[in-house]
Order: structure tokens, then sequence, then C-alpha cells
């Protein structure tokens, strides 16, 4: 390098330069060398730290969602109030609004208040009425759960049952630290006095924290209920759009790869068809999302909201990555295999299907993985075919329900939960992003494991 | 379900085929298998792919054209008066649609017997309540001049609907008919089938170019919509975007396009330096113990959706932003959401994309130029910073550029990350928006394709396709052109 012209330069003529001792100019070089090194490190070292803090956010922020506060009350389910004439009719039942279980909570609570000689304002609640001081204590979607037990088993009624009741996510919060008593000055739902109550039922183990099974499985609730939310009916929508993406894009995505890597000539028409697929893949999403509404939903007419047409678009997007993959997994596959089928009197379409297809197969099948956990992560298309709002709040009842009635997805709920205003719900958005990575972590393993065992190399 | 039904008969005459042109050709060559031309199989499925294929392709360009058809004899007929002051030839189409199909729900569960759906006068009952006890909701009353459209409607669709069945089993009977006839011994089966399989691998590979015209077409034609709407110089040189749906909206795009070029240079000054650093150190400085480590750490980043880095932003990254910037703290952020959180974030999700482009890069620089340098006494950085990165440049150039075209055209962390207001500012902790989180805000929702402030969303799809499709193209330009050089 420029070494010589240095040694040479008048200063250095006048030191004796040596090997043993570096000079002042090898110093410099030297020092210059460990400082990039140590851009180097600290680059990977920030890299690695994003990994974590995402991770660690991710984890503290979410676990919180597989619990929930529950109260464990006798409740006693009273003849007179849910079934007056006492003949234990269906339809009569029925007729009883979930208004008029609330004093069956209220009751409960209170004999709990005195049975363990809680010192509260609260015990002189009133029990009958529209609403009571008490209520903010409890999940507006108590009573309902308790209407349906009762619709579920009408045997109940009579009984005094043990049962667990779902608390207000202001409560929920208090238990799990979101809430704090300063947060509560400005807060109309609750005050101290509760808080105490909390206190004191949790001393007595009457308030505790429950693993959240409704979480996982439960649909979606309105604005008022974060407690009660759930990623159920998501997760369902997810799954059927992954199914039609992998009916359609693996198909279509192994026929258009075999035909380009084992059949196409150079021809424009090949060449337009490359093209196209290299650029397809770097289309952002949301393109694909007006591509879904404008040809989808605004001209052919399918049903705005629906997994089907959620899963045509993504297999759109996720076609390029199948492509790219198998093509790269057929190519693998060396010609000998093809010239040894070919040589017995094989077809050409023979020896594709035959032979160089199944030896490719595992290829196909991870980038398939990878291609459908890409499609699963996938939100921004979500949104502009209507996949958002409170649509997932019903089971679907049929599989063809399944395909076509509105649902959201795992990720476009997350993104639901995460504009509502209430922070419960932001909870419940990190919950849902350990559920969603669980998925991802699990696919990529399984991809991962299918090219261990049984790629082959030659 | 009738098309279903359609699907399931057809289906089923193909497997009916398959057995039968089998036998069928066994049965020509005394049942030897030998004397055939191909393997009986083929017979069959020459047989089934004769049934299928033909009435499945009429049926699927049925189900397309019909609606149009329809749509438009019906639109013929609507007389002038029909359309109000305020409305459009469209929206009564589409109230004419939902009449029509309302009246087709009625009819399935029973409410109306298919006789009265079809007589049903506006004067004489009151439609917009008999829909609604079925649960279809009107927005306004039905006047007769839709009704009558509506059950026009209806009585053509459900010829189109007879007209189909009839045609598609025609087919696939004849189909079925004229390979059965076919069939014999000397029959060339596999080369029919062969050819057949070849058309149909074809076809599944021209699905990637019906895509790209599918969303070119779609852009399109609604972009020149809105220019019809509002004016295209308003458009692309207006520099206040406030859409309301009332009217009266100013729908500037150069307050997004700055705030999407905002956002992406400081995703990019964050993530180019990072994964360029980060893929410098793990192929040239690090062992293969670190980097087995590293690597595949750094490449979780590339694996996590989008949604989750959007979230990280809002609640994360913001609140942290907010105590170091907000009033608490120096006092130039007013709000979590704003240019630096969205553009952090985002750069932190481009680390990956840009490090294993560049790793794969600095990989293929030759390594006798590595040699050669150290050769001449260059120690290892200088190797790196002038010959190694050189050799590379042109490379680690195409991948900035496709990291900057994900940047555009990132969504889900500048829709949650970088708030909703369209400004012109310098300050990188100020709230701003860009083109893909407007077009989610503008299409999200119930979505009538007649307004500009919805239309508008098309021509910010377009602008963002063009300008993303033109930096890719621009990126394997010079991948292409110059990685020769070093092979």
């Amino acid at each position: 390098m420029t070494d010589a012209t240095a040694n040479s330069s008048p200063e250095g003529a006048g030191k004796a330069s040596s090997i043993l001792v570096p000079d002042e100019r090898t110093r410099k070089r030297n020092a210059a060398e460990a400082r990039f090194r140590l851009y180097g490190l600290i680059a990977v070292g920030i890299g690695v730290l994003c990994v974590i803090a995402l991770l660690v956010s991710i984890v503290f922020n979410g676990v919180g969602a597989f619990q929930q506060t529950g109260y464990t009350l006798q409740i006693e389910f009273k003849e007179e109030v849910l079934d007056k004439s006492g003949n234990r009719d269906l339809e009569e039942i029925k007729t009883v609004k979930t208004f008029a279980y609330k004093p069956l909570l209220r009751e409960a609570v209170l004999r709990e208040i005195q049975a363990r000689g809680i010192d509260t304002p609260l015990a002189e609640a009133k029990v009958k009425g529209f609403s009571s001081e008490l209520d903010n204590l409890f999940s507006d979607g108590a009573v309902g759960n308790l209407r349906n037990a009762v619709l579920a088993n009408p045997d109940l009624i009579g009984q005094t049952v043990e049962l667990r009741i779902l608390a207000s996510s202001r409560v929920d919060g208090y238990l799990k630290g979101r809430v704090t008593r300063e947060s509560i000055a400005r807060d109309k739902n609750l005050d101290a006095v509760h808080l105490d109550l909390v206190d004191a039922l949790r001393d007595e183990g009457v308030v505790s924290k429950g693993f959240n099974l409704a979480f996982i499985t439960g649909p979606d609730a309105s604005d008022a209920r974060p407690e009660q939310a759930g990623m159920g009916v998501a997760m369902l929508g997810s799954f059927f759009m992954m199914l039609v993406v992998l009916g359609l894009s693996l198909p279509i995505g192994v026929a258009a790869s075999i035909y380009l890597e084992e059949f196409a000539k150079q021809s424009r028409l090949t060449d337009l068809i490359e093209v196209n697929i290299s650029n397809l893949a770097a289309v952002p999403s949301i393109v694909f999302g007006i591509l879904g509404l404008a040809v989808f939903i605004q001209f052919a007419h399918l049903p705005q909201s629906a997994p089907l047409v959620g899963g045509l678009v993504l297999t759109l997007m996720t076609l390029p990555t199948i492509i790219i993959s198998t093509r790269a997994s057929l190519k693998a596959v060396p010609p000998s295999i093809r010239d040894a089928a070919l040589g017995v009197g094989a077809s050409k379409m023979q020896a594709v299907f035959h032979h160089v297809l199944p030896l490719a197969m595992p290829g196909i099948l991870t980038g398939t993985i990878i291609g459908l956990a890409q499609a699963l992560g996938e939100t921004a298309p979500l949104l502009l075919i209507g996949m958002v709002g409170y649509i997932a709040s019903n089971y679907p009842g049929s599989v063809a329900e399944g395909f076509l009635a509105p649902n959201s997805a795992m990720p476009a709920q997350i993104f639901e939960w995460a504009k509502r205003a209430d922070p419960a719900f932001y909870e419940r958005a990190w919950g849902g992003i350990i559920i969603l990575l669980g998925f991802l972590l699990t696919m990529n393993i399984i991809a991962i494991i299918l090219r261990r065992r049984f790629e082959r190399r030659w | 379900m009738p098309s279903l039904w359609l699907v399931l008969i057809v289906l089923a005459l193909a497997v009916a085929g398959y057995v039968i042109g089998r036998r069928k050709a066994l049965g020509s060559a005394g049942g030897d298998s030998r004397a055939l031309h191909s393997l009986p199989s083929y017979y069959g499925s020459n047989v089934a792919i004769m049934t299928i294929v033909p009435a499945f392709f009429i049926m699927g360009v049925w189900l397309l054209v019909q609606p149009l058809y329809i749509d438009n004899q019906i639109s013929k007929t609507l007389p002038e008066e029909a359309i109000a002051e305020s409305s459009t030839r469209g929206l009564v189409m589409s109230d004419v649609r939902r009449v029509a199909e309302g009246l087709d729900i009625a009819v399935a569960e029973g409410a109306m017997t298919r006789e009265y759906a079809s007589n049903i006068r506006s004067e004489f009952t009151d439609v917009r309540e008999r829909l609604g006890q079925v649960g279809v909701a009107l927005g306004s009353e039905v006047d007769h001049f839709v009704l009558r459209a509506a059950q026009q409607y209806r009585s053509l669709a459900n010829t189109g609907q007879l007209l189909m069945t009839l045609v598609v089993l025609g087919a696939a009977t004849a189909g079925f008919a004229v390979s059965v006839l076919r069939t014999n011994a000397e029959f060339r089966a596999r080369n029919v089938v062969e050819t057949a399989i070849r058309y149909l691998l074809v076809f599944a590979a021209t699905v990637a170019i019906l895509t790209t015209i599918g969303i070119v077409l779609s852009l399109v034609f609604n972009t020149i919509e809105f220019f019809r709407l509002y004016p295209a110089r308003d458009f692309f040189f207006g520099t206040t975007w406030s859409p309301s749906f009332g009217g009266g909206s100013e729908l500037g795009v150069v307050p997004l396009l700055w705030g999407t070029f905002y956002i992406s240079l400081i995703a990019l000054a964050v993530a180019v330096p990072i994964g360029l650093f980060a893929a410098v150190y793990l192929s040239e400085y690090a062992n293969s113990h670190v980097r087995s480590v590293a690597k595949p750490l750094l490449e979780v980043l590339a694996g996590i959706p989008t949604i989750v880095y959007g979230l990280f932003a809002l609640l994360t990254v913001g609140p942290l932003l907010m105590k170091v910037f907000g009033d608490e703290g120096i006092g130039v952020m007013q709000a979590g959401t704003a240019v630096m959180t969205a553009g952090l974030v985002m750069g932190i999700m481009l680390i990956p994309f840009v490090s294993s482009l560049s790793d794969d890069i600095i990989n293929a620089v030759p390594q006798a130029m590595r040699d050669g340098s150290l050769g001449l006494g260059a120690t290892q950085s200088e190797t790196v910073k002038q010959v190694v990165l050189p050799a590379a440049l042109p490379g680690i150039v195409g991948a900035i550029l496709l990291a900057a075209s994900r940047a555009i055209g990132e969504t889900m962390i500048v829709v949650l990350g970088a708030g909703a207001a369209a400004r012109l500012s310098l300050n990188p902790f100020d709230a701003m928006t860009t083109v893909t989180a407007k077009v989610v805000s503008q299409l999200t929702g119930d979505a009538d394709f007649a307004s500009p402030e919805a239309l508008v969303a098309f021509a910010l799809g377009m602008t963002l396709f063009v300008i993303t499709l033109g930096l890719n193209v621009l990126a394997l330009y010079i991948v292409r052109k110059y990685r020769e050089q070093y092979e």
C-alpha cells in the first residue's frame, strides 16, 4: 500500500525502522484496524440487542393475557328470580334477561364479605335495582355467562354452586399491577373503596388469578369488555385462510415451477413470466390488498371480510415465494436422475412426475411452510378487504361459513386490539402476538426438521 | 348451491369416465395391456380430463361474464327518471343488486314464495320492511323502478343459471362421449394426456402474469376514475392533505410522499450502517462459532410479522422516546407516535434484510482478491474498505435499494407508529403519515367506490406501485450489470 512512500518520507528517514517496535504509522493502522473491528462487533451487538429487546418486551407485556382474575363465589340460583312458574320450561327461562342475574352476583359477594367479616362501606351497597356499586367489581359479561350456564343446564336453578366469576378489567389490572391507586383517582368506574375490598378478598383467597383459557379459545368482545376478549375465532379465520392458501398456492406454485424449470424453452413468454415472478415478490403487500379489493370484491362480488377472499389474496402473495423455492429444489435434483428415467423409456412427463418431483418434495414442502408462515403474519392486505372490526365475535357455524362468513385473522385481531382506547386491550394484543409467534415458530421448526431429515445432497 | 352441485356432478362423471375409459381400452385390446399404445390408466385419465376441463373452463368464464352481462342489460333498461338527482347509475345499480339479493334470501328462507317475489309491487307492499324481517337492511325505501329492475335481474340471473347448467353439463357429456368413443388400443392416450397436462402447467405459470395484469388494471381503472373526479395536478402537486367525506377535500400527495421519504430515510440510516457492519464482521472477522449464533439470531428479526413491529413501535419505542424527548425530557416530542418512532423500528426490521443480502454479496467476492491485498501488506480492515467493499459495491447498492423499496411499501409499522396527521415538517419528532397508511385509512370501513376520498387510495396505490417497481427494477439492473465483473 502506501507504506513505501511513508518510510521514505523525511521524518521516517531519521529513525531506524524496526519490525519489533511499531512506528507511528503502524500503530495508527493497527488502531484503525481495532476500531473497525469494534464497529462490526457493535453493529452485531446492536442487532442482537434489538432481537432481545423485542422478545423481552413481547414476553414481559404479553404473559399477563394468559392469566385472568376471577372471584370464586357461591352463587345461589334462586328459583323465584329465574323460573317463577317453577316448571323448568326452557322457553320461559329464556325470557329472563341477563339483568335479572345481577342481584345473584351482588348477593354472593355480600355473603363473602359478611362471612369473612370484611369491613367495607360496600357491605351496605344495595342488592336490587338497575345498578349497584358492586357491579363494577364484575365483568359486564359475567351475568351473560351465568345465564348461558343456566340455559345449558336448567337443573342449576334452586341450587347453590361454587363458580368462578370473571372480574372487571380494572380489578384484573389492579391485581396485575397495570392499574394503580393513583391511576384510579380519575376513574369513575372504580374507586379506592373497591380496591380495599379487592385487597381484602385477595387475602381471603376469594379473588385470584387463574389460567385464561378463554383468551386462547374465546371470541373477541366489545370495547367495554376487554377481560372477555379472546383469539379463538380469529384463529379459526386464520386457519381457514391458510387452508385456501395451501390448497391453491401449492398446486399452482409447483405446476408453474415444473413448467419453468423442466419444460419451458427460452422464449419471450418464459422471460415475461420470470420477470413477473421476481417483481411480484417485491411488490408491497398493501398493493395486493388493493388488488383483492378491486378484483375479488368490487369486480367479482365475493363476500367482504370472508376468509376465502383473504386466502385468495394471500395465495397471490405467497406464490412467488413458493415458486422461487420450488424451482431451487427442482434445480438441485441432478440431471442424471432425469437421464436415467428417460433412458429406460419414460416420457419427459413421466420422468418429472415419477422421479424428479418426489426427490424435490422435501425442499418444496419446506418452501411452502415458510411461505405459509409469511402469509400467516401478514396484516395489511387483510385490512383492505375488511377483516377488521368486531367481526370475530361469533364462531362459524359450518365449514362453508368458515370460508364465507365475515371473520378476522390473528394479525388483524391484534391490530384491532392495538387500536382500541382501553390499555387493557394492549395486554391482549401482546398476548395475541405470543400466540401468533408460537404458530410461526412451530411452522419454522417443522420446516427445519423437514429439511434436516429429508433433504438429500448430491 | 346449484354451482356446487354442478361441480360435483361433473366430478362424478369424470370418475365414471376414468373407469369406463380404462375398461374400454383394455377390452379393445382383449384384456392384454401390452397390446395398448399407452398404459391403461392414461386412457382413463384421457376421458376424465376431456370431461372436466372444457366443462370447468366454460363454467369459470360463464360465472365471470354473466354478472357483467346482466348488469349491462338491466342498466340499459333503467329509465332516466329512476336515477335521482344526487345519485348515479352505479349507485342505483348497487341498490338493484341488493334488493335482488334480498329477494333471493327471502325466498330461500321461505318468507316469500317464488311467485310472490317476482310479482311483488312496491305500490302495495313495504318491500323494505319485508326484507328487513329476513335480515336484509336497505338504506332507503325501494321505489318501483328499482324493484322492477331487481325482479328483472333475478329472472335474468335465473335464466342464466339454468343455461349455464345445461351448457356445462352438455360440454361435460360431449367431452365424455367423444373421448370414450375415441378410446381403442391404437389411440395414443399418453400423448394426449401429456399435452393436456402441459397446457395446465403453462396455465399455472401464467398466473403470475395474470396477477400483475390484475394489479395494474385495478390500479389504472380506479386511478383514472379518481382523476375524473379530482384534478391530477392538485393530486401530484397539492401540499395539503385533508380528506373529508362530506366533500371539499384537499388531496395533495406531497405531504404523504414527504412522510414516506422521511421515515424511510431514518429507517435506512439505522439499518444500512448496522446491517453492513454486521455483515462485514460476520463474514470477515467472526469465527464460525460466533457466526453460527449471531446469524440466525439476526435472521429472527426477518421472520417476525410486521404487526409485531407496529405494536413494538406504538407501545414500547414510542413511550420510551417520549421519556427522553417528550415534555419530561428535552421537550421536542408531542406524542409517542412520530417519524422517529416508526423510522427506528422500521430500521430494526430492515437490519437482517440488509445484512443477509450484503453477506451473500461479500461472500461472493473471490478469496484471491483478499489474499492479494493481504499479501501486499494491507491490514484486514484496509482490505475490506479498499478491496472487498468496492468489489461488492454494486450488489450492496442493489441491496440498499431493495431495502428502500421495502421501507416505502411497509404499512403496519407506520399505521401504528407514525401518527395520522399529514404534515410537511422537518422535525423528526413530529407525527407524520405515509402513502401506505393513508391507503389503509381511506379504504377501511364502508368503502363506497364512487367518492374521490375512497378512490384516492387507488391513486396512492398506483404511486406506491410505480415507485417500488422502479426501485426494484433499478436494483436488479445494477446487480445484473455489475455482478459479472468478478466472476
